[in-house]
């Protein structure tokens, strides 16, 4: 008996490899996709039969919530919204947990993988909180997992950039990242959240405001952190959060932030939140700026964007930027949450709800929407609601069948807030999504964009990641039950049961670095720092399965 | 995951120095402790404060076995089986403790409790949990200690006493270092206690506040109440409080014109008159602050592992302590989940104590209740709970012969490095051997 397993006659969506739409068998082995045997008389041990039904790459969310200490504290802060969500009862194979905004770790990787998700990275990891990260990652089944390290107000950060060392930036960068064993630099309101940390609703406003005590401004965080990072060849170099989230106004903040990645590549995350006009806290003025945006984008080769999607209904929203959360806490009124890290990082959270009648919650949806299609080329644009910021997760059947159903665009605008349609251009898009476009958004891309080589396509050599949907009219309908989830080669969900749930593996990187500015490193963190230097960086013990992804 | 940490010495070294060890004797957990090791025997610890210097040279590995089943010496197997039986065989099983357990041994902990159905509670429920009630009320405003030690130029303790609860919490964080902007230490910062009797703690104050006893609460309002510039009846505010409004006022001052607020609060808080009610106040108080300047609160939590317990209850089920899975997913409720309630209401009818000693100080009726049902324990000693226990594991010591993860009181996950061994199993084996178990038995059903 072989260990080959055959999928049969699936309608395979495989953009990376530009299968759209071909009858194809698809060949696993060894956890991996590969080519047919030679040897014709080798039969597979197992036979899918996928005629029929449509066959592509296993998800993967390329910006998320799921772990570590801001999310943990968001499930302890909302016990209200867990006894009125759906249960996860335990089985004889799976764990129980609780759903609501902040799923209990087992019952986020059920449901992720319940969606055809077969990997998912953490957004905001401050790197005193990643031994934290890796531990909820171990008990957070089905899913291959990684996270970013926020790194926009770190004080080594800071002091190299406005001390002119680059060497002792990029060295630290990598040394950083090394430590907390994450995946890419991530960059939250740079320079802001250190502002907050010191002053009554501090924060700065622009790309050109400096930072206090630091001397430095966003604008020289964001193009040096993303020139190091370019330049130490890291898979995903920089992942950027912009100052100003959620400020009318807002967009010209986003867009200079594009030009001071000066050409390199660079990640702007959940950008609905950063394509605001109008002013002055004026929710009268509130209007989309994607067209502007997204032209900009459309010409420089060099940027890719995440939505952030916004959904209607309540969750709760979670932010590495300080200041926002005590913002957000302010509009809302209800309970807050904020955490600082010494010297790298903060956090906020606060229970929010976005509604369909008020004309900035409404907007905030239409720029979502306004943002998947106004970007001409699919690869670089990158779904997401920023879970749990935007939505849940789980609403992402629900924006596939925005996307390729303009009819049902435009029979929920009519339900919104009546001035939207005159704040932005989403009523007048005709533009619907293929299938295979939504292979990208949802898979293909995310890959290219994260430099995960293995993951996203189904050519041999690829992770046997594969999602297998049973064709529907009604697109929410088709991409929120898949008929199976295969995770490395095996079967993990069929039509929604968790049939072996595996414990995924965390995806790393190990970038060299001039191992020389240690010795600076260790004077600065021993002289600031409540841990010890010995006790910072994570060490193997944490990593159980796990994958150094090579850089570019 | 446990692990062997490489540097740990074996048996035949004579003498071995470990350094940047960790202390888990309280919520500080002080990583910098330097440990000299003499034949399996710690000699010298560097640096640990008087209580810190206890657990490390009074650690003592008694020649006993590791296993008692009714008192009688048993093989761990045997142990293993019967702990298995018993949990699987109750209708309202309970699992309780944790908080002297590394992050590793709480997850199998809170597993088994899902897997029998049961209630899963931590110390939490006798410490901070009204903390953890009132932060779902109003959440928190807080930090890491770092950011205390360098930032916070306002330090006030209120119903705690940190002087004798955590001696280094003074030197290493909260008062004397001198920090990133406040070089000058001590200096630079301003020292509140706040409490209903003059603690060692006081001794240490620039300003000392002392309050009636069990009116916390208003208090706490009363500077609620200034911070809102309400105007408040001077007699009432001093025959409420036993402390002047203009004391009040010249403190709220204080709070409004420093850079970076800090409290501290104890159970001198949460458990008197009030009690989550107290804890929600001080941190509406903290949060009400950030109007006017930056502003943090912070529990200052006792055992060296139960900000970790709280941690890795939830984020496997959703709360943070008191859950119960009799419906086979997680419920959450205080006063009835919590094992003080789950015994004095004679509701559950076997368990599994962690790490804890309840039949040391449990109300009378939940100790009668636990003495007459079939329950395990593990503890790194003889208590009033292994010796009432059917059965009883003894267990290597966390941090000191075992590896893991710790997390201080300000949530940072802090890894344990061993020093010298032990024959006992660690309480990471003894719950895996247990839950491997309870699972082959769910299963076979």
């Amino acid at each position: 008996m072989s260990d080959y397993i055959k999928i049969a006659g699936g309608t395979i969506h495989d953009p990376a490899n530009d299968i759209d739409g071909a009858v194809r068998d698809i060949w696993i082995s060894g956890g991996k996709i590969v080519n047919p045997p030679e040897d014709p008389s080798v039969k597979p041990s197992r036979t899918i039969d996928a005629h029929g039904l449509v066959v592509m790459p296993g998800g993967i969310d390329m910006h998320c919530h799921i772990a570590g200490p801001k999310v943990n504290v968001a499930r302890k802060m909302r016990p209200e919204e867990k006894r009125k969500a759906e249960v996860i009862e335990r089985t004889a194979i799976t764990h129980s947990g609780t759903m609501g905004s902040v799923p209990s770790t087992f019952a986020t990787g059920y449901k992720y993988a319940g969606l055809g998700y077969t990997t998912a990275f953490d957004a905001a990891i401050p790197p005193l909180g990643a031994r934290h990260a890796h531990e909820e990652f171990d008990d957070t089944p089905c899913l291959d997992k990684g996270f970013y390290v926020l790194m926009g107000n770190n004080h080594y950060v800071m002091r190299s950039i406005q001390q002119n060392e680059p060497q002792k930036l990029k060295a630290f960068i990598a040394w950083l990242l090394r430590s907390a064993k994450g995946f890419a630099p991530k960059l939250v309101n740079p320079g802001g959240v250190e502002v907050w940390k010191h002053k009554q609703a501090g924060n700065v406003h622009g790309l050109d405001s400096e930072v206090d005590h630091f001397r430095v401004t966003p604008r020289q965080i964001v193009s040096q952190v993303t020139q190091a990072a370019n330049e130490l060849g890291l898979p995903h170099p920089v992942h950027i959060h912009c100052n100003n989230l959620g400020m009318p106004g807002n967009w010209e903040t986003t867009l200079e932030t594009m030009k001071a990645l000066n050409g390199h590549k660079g990640h702007l995350t959940h950008i609905q939140f950063h394509s605001y006009g109008g002013g002055d806290g004026d929710e009268d003025t509130f209007n989309s700026k994607v067209t502007q945006l997204a032209d900009y984008v459309n010409t420089h080769d060099n940027i890719t964007v995440d939505v952030g999607q916004v959904l209607f209904g309540e969750t709760t929203s979670m932010t590495g930027d300080g200041p926002l959360g005590y913002f957000l806490s302010n509009v809302y009124g209800g309970k807050w949450f904020s955490g600082d890290t010494e010297m790298e990082a903060g956090c906020g959270i606060t229970p929010i709800k976005y509604k369909n009648k008020s004309l900035v919650h409404a907007l905030q949806w239409a720029i979502g929407l306004e943002w998947y299609l106004q970007v001409e080329d699919p690869w670089r644009v990158v779904m997401s609601t920023d879970h749990p910021n935007g939505g849940s997760f789980l609403a992402y059947p629900q924006i596939i069948r925005y996307l390729m159903d303009r009819q049902y665009r435009k029979d929920v605008i009519k339900t919104c807030h009546p001035r939207v349609k005159d704040r932005c251009t989403l009523g007048d898009i005709e533009r619907e999504y293929t299938l295979n476009e939504i292979a990208i958004i949802t898979r293909a891309g995310p890959a290219r964009i994260l430099g995960l080589k293995n993951k996203g396509h189904l050519a041999p050599g690829a992770d046997a990641d594969i999602t297998v949907y049973t064709p529907h009219e009604n697109k929410e309908t088709m991409f929120e039950l898949p008929r199976l989830v295969i995770k490395d080669g095996q079967i993990i969900v069929d039509q929604g049961d968790i049939r072996h749930p595996i414990q995924g593996k965390t995806l790393h990187i190990e970038p060299e670095y001039d191992t020389g500015v240690e010795a600076d490193i260790q004077e600065w963190f021993e002289e600031f720092y409540s841990i010890r230097w010995r006790n910072y960086p994570v060490d193997a013990s944490y990593l159980h399965e796990s994958e150094v992804v090579p850089g570019r | 995951m446990v692990t062997t940490n490489p540097e740990a010495p074996s048996q035949e070294t004579e003498l071995k120095i470990v350094e940047d060890a960790t202390c888990t004797f309280c919520g500080c957990v002080c990583d910098d402790i330097e440990l000299t090791v003499e034949n399996n025997h710690i000699t010298k610890a560097k640096r640990a404060c008087v209580l810190g210097k206890a657990w490390f040279l009074n650690h003592e590995v008694e020649d006993r076995p590791s296993c008692l089943i009714d008192g009688q010496p048993a093989t761990v197997e045997e142990g293993y089986d019967l702990a298995a039986k018993i949990l699987t065989d109750g209708d309202y099983p309970i699992i309780y403790g944790l908080s002297d357990a590394p992050c590793e041994a709480q997850r199998k902990a809170v597993g088994i409790a899902d897997w029998i159905d049961g209630t899963i509670d931590t110390t939490t429920s006798v410490c901070h949990g009204p903390s953890g009630m009132a932060f779902q009320g109003v959440g928190e405003v807080t930090c890491s200690l770092g950011e205390v030690a360098n930032r916070g130029d306002m330090i006030i303790f209120w119903g705690s006493n940190p002087a004798e609860s955590h001696p280094r919490h003074f030197t290493k964080y909260s008062l004397m270092p001198k920090g990133m902007f406040v070089p000058n230490g001590r200096k630079d910062r301003t020292c509140v206690i706040v409490d209903v009797r003059k603690t060692k703690s006081a001794n240490t104050a620039d300003i000392f506040l002392q309050i009636k006893p069990r009116k916390d609460f208003e208090a706490l309002w009363t500077l609620r109440a200034l911070a809102q510039n309400i105007e408040l009846d001077p007699a009432l505010v001093l025959e409420e409080t036993g402390v002047e409004l203009a004391v009040f006022q010249d403190l709220m001052d204080r709070m409004k014109a420093c850079k970076f607020g800090v409290i501290f609060f104890g159970m001198g808080l949460t458990m008197t008159r009030g009690k989550h009610c107290n804890s929600e106040a001080l941190l509406a108080l903290t949060r009400d602050m950030n109007a006017y300047t930056r502003f943090v609160a912070k529990p200052n939590r006792g055992h060296g592992n139960v900000t970790g317990a709280d941690n890795v209850v939830s984020w496997r089920t959703g709360y943070p302590f008191g859950v119960n899975h009799s419906r086979g997913y997680p419920r959450f409720n205080p006063g009835e989940y919590t094992t003080s309630d789950t015994l004095a209401n004679r509701e559950a009818d076997c368990g599994m104590m962690i790490a804890c000693d309840p039949m040391a100080n449990f109300s009378q009726p939940a100790r009668e209740h636990l003495a007459s049902i079939p329950y395990i324990a593990l503890d790194t000693k003889i208590t009033p709970t292994t010796r009432a226990a059917k059965v009883a594991f003894s267990v290597a010591t966390y941090g000191i012969n075992t590896g893991g993860t710790v997390y201080r009181m300000d949530d940072v996950p802090i890894p344990l490095r061993p020093s010298c061994d032990s024959p006992h199993p660690s309480d990471f084996e003894v719950l895996s051997q247990i839950e491997k178990r309870v699972q082959a038995i769910i299963a076979s059903r």
